[in-house]
């Protein structure tokens, strides 16, 4: 973590107001990024992974949604219940937002062009002919085939990958400091997603803009991540650089994770071991950590004790009370496997 | 070799769209599948694998073609006679655990409804039968009067599973089981149902489109890509010697939770997407796309054949191979 990270995020508690009670969706998130870097928060659905991010942009409808702890540091500028920094817009403007289902995402009764010009319009204060022009240079910049045709076609024109394409183009109409991707290839089958996930690394390489991808597939954060962050039931359990989440894994969650999935590696007979159980409850919490009922290494004092980080090196952080030095022998464990 | 279990011969499966279009969904499929082992069905969204696993068990009228099931040949169109003489012998397993349970039943009379239509066991023994395939799946036997919507998508998957399996069949398809559910749940499925198919010798078609997971199930893969069934060979060799140029397009495209390995992967990116199998020209399928295309390959689409020698199976439908 440096002093000028362009989004450092903590201690960030969100929760929801539902009929059943309230749900403490996101529980003490800290994680950051640097400018030109990729990380990537990895989770299985209901982790609390893509309400983290979409808080600190205000994308959450407020109520039945509540910050109720923490800071969201956006280069400098302190930006939770912030639309605007210096007067300026974040949205659309310092960050772009990728989401899961182009489908949907798109409006169904603009052109494609018009939807992509509408950022520059508004916040780069184009005339309609410049923002038009330059959508149709965005179109190409994503690769789109005869972008200019392309730009006067609506979304049910457009194939799933096309569209993701065309929302790319929209996220970085405006030069973002900040891409944020949640899910971009989840609805998108694989030689579009190596496709669609080669478009974004090579985007974000020219512009020079810092990426958060929310995935729950492992091995697209391989592909693209520098450091990975891993949620569960509302807490970031572990983070490092990717190969230090993959090859020294040191939460027995991200093990878990990473043995539950096939490898292809042609000399090893794979077994999957599958976590048991599935995750807690988030409208009471556990009061210990949020992942002991189903891990295999839990102690007495996981189910009362909610673990604090521990250091496992400079960028690797784990939050598991078998890296205390209590129980020193019981972490080279979890590492050998 | 032993008898196969289910003979698929040029099966056919058009639909008509309007007068002038017709979609090709599944064109000219022909392959076994042998009696206890896993064939993996893999190919994109659109390549008709869905319709041909929903083909083959007689949920749609076929075009053309025949299914021999167990020495049988499988009628052209299934009448509801049809399908109560096979349920105890072919059972399908569905992709999306929300919408395959009917939300005003019981997990209960959802899972007995099978026996209970056949009409073949009492009212008591399928009771006890019931709660003993919720255990069986892992499930609480006690949760035989609760509703699908107080399950997980992983617990609603074993209802499902439950479901087809109280019938005893002997081949199940499973089109896309796995797809709706997380990770770690996904491992808990796939063993669940390993485990059935080793104690029940079944016989099972595994459509998916996560090529790491049919490969650590399947005995055998098949690819399709647009309707016709491109390459078939036993799962290793599929994925890590493949032959079509799509099949190893989408090897190459398939993620490894390993960044080493995707630091050093070479790139066999293919332009562009599936073309629309509406109306489908002359020539290989995957020729507008393929990096490797001749002229032969937009006249005349090539035929699977076995490319390797000394009686071992290896099919892959591409002129590359023709002359070995």
């Amino acid at each position: 973590m440096t002093a000028n990270s362009l989004l450092q995020v903590s201690n960030l508690h969100v929760e929801f107001t539902t009929y059943g009670g309230i749900v403490h969706a996101v529980r003490g998130a800290d994680f950051h990024v640097e400018r030109g870097e990729t990380l990537a928060i990895v989770g299985e659905s209901g982790c609390g992974k893509s309400v983290a991010v979409q808080s600190v942009l205000g994308l959450i409808p407020i109520p039945p949604g509540r910050i109720t702890q923490g800071e969201a540091i956006l280069d400098g500028h302190q930006i939770l219940g912030h639309q605007t920094i210096e007067g300026k817009d974040i949205r659309g403007n310092r960050v772009g937002m990728i989401f899961q289902d182009p489908m949907t995402s798109l409006n169904p009764t603009m052109t494609i062009g018009n939807q992509i010009a509408e950022p520059l319009k508004l916040h780069r204060k184009m005339s309609g002919a410049q923002a038009k022009k330059r959508a149709i240079e965005l179109l190409e910049m994503t690769k789109i085939p005869e972008a200019a045709k392309r730009a006067s076609q609506y979304p049910f024109e457009f194939s799933g990958g096309m569209l993701q394409r065309a929302m790319i183009a929209m996220a970085i109409a405006c030069e973002p400091d900040l891409l944020i991707a949640d899910e971009p290839t989840t609805a998108l089958d694989v030689t579009i997603q190596a496709q669609i996930l080669e478009l974004i690394k090579d985007l974000q390489q020219e512009v020079g803009m810092g990426l958060i991808l929310i995935t729950h597939d492992l091995g697209v954060v391989a592909g693209v991540a520098d450091r990975v962050v891993v949620m569960y039931a509302g807490e970031i359990l572990e983070s490092g650089t990717a190969d230090e989440i993959f090859f020294a894994p040191s939460h027995p969650y991200t093990l878990g994770l990473l043995s539950a999935m096939p490898t292809n590696r042609r000399d090893v007979v794979q077994t999957l071991m599958p976590i048991p159980g599935s995750p807690p409850d988030l409208f009471s919490p556990p009061e210990g950590c949020g992942y002991a009922a189903r891990c295999p290494q839990a102690m007495e004092a996981c189910v009362a004790n909610r673990p604090t980080q521990f250091t496992v090196s400079d960028s690797h952080f784990s939050k598991c009370w078998l890296h205390h030095e209590a129980c020193e022998h019981r972490v080279l464990e979890v590492q050998q496997v | 070799m032993t008898e196969p279990l289910v003979q698929i011969h040029k099966l056919t499966k058009h639909f008509r769209l309007g007068i002038r279009d017709t979609v090709h969904a599944v064109d000219d499929v022909s392959f076994d599948i042998r009696p206890k082992e896993i064939v993996g069905l893999v190919g994109e969204s659109g390549s008709g694998k869905s319709t041909l696993g929903k083909t083959i068990i007689g949920l749609h009228a076929k075009t053309a073609g025949s299914v021999t099931f167990a020495g049988r040949r499988l009628p052209f169109r299934f009448s509801t006679s049809h399908f109560r003489k096979f349920a105890n012998r072919m059972q399908m397993i569905f992709q999306d655990p929300y919408s395959s349970l009917n939300p005003r039943m019981t997990v209960g009379e959802i899972i007995a409804e099978g026996p209970k239509l056949l009409g073949t066991k009492g009212r008591v023994k399928i009771k006890h039968e019931t709660r003993e395939w919720l255990e069986r799946v892992g499930l609480n036997a006690d949760h035989v009067s609760r509703y699908p919507h107080e399950f997980s998508g992983g617990q609603r998957q074993r209802i499902g599973i439950a479901r087809a399996l109280i019938l005893e069949p002997d081949f199940v398809i499973c089109d896309e089981p796995i797809s709706a559910l997380d990770v770690s749940v996904q491992a808990q499925v796939i063993n669940l149902l390993g485990e059935l198919k080793d104690s029940l010798g079944l016989t099972l078609l595994f459509i998916a489109h996560d090529l790491s997971m049919v490969r650590y199930v399947s005995d055998r893969i098949a690819v399709m890509y647009l309707g016709s069934l491109i390459e078939l060979g036993p799962a290793d060799e599929v994925f890590f010697n493949p032959k079509h140029p799509y099949t190893q397009v989408l090897i190459g495209s398939n993620p490894e939770p390993d960044p080493k390995f995707e630091r050093s992967r070479t790139f066999t990116k293919i332009q562009g997407e599936i073309p629309s199998p509406v109306n489908i020209k002359p020539g290989c399928r995957f020729a507008s796309r393929c990096p490797k295309v001749m002229d032969v390959c937009r006249k005349k689409a090539p035929e699977l054949r076995n490319i390797a020698a000394n009686g071992k199976e290896r099919l892959v439908a591409c002129y590359l191979y023709e002359d070995e």
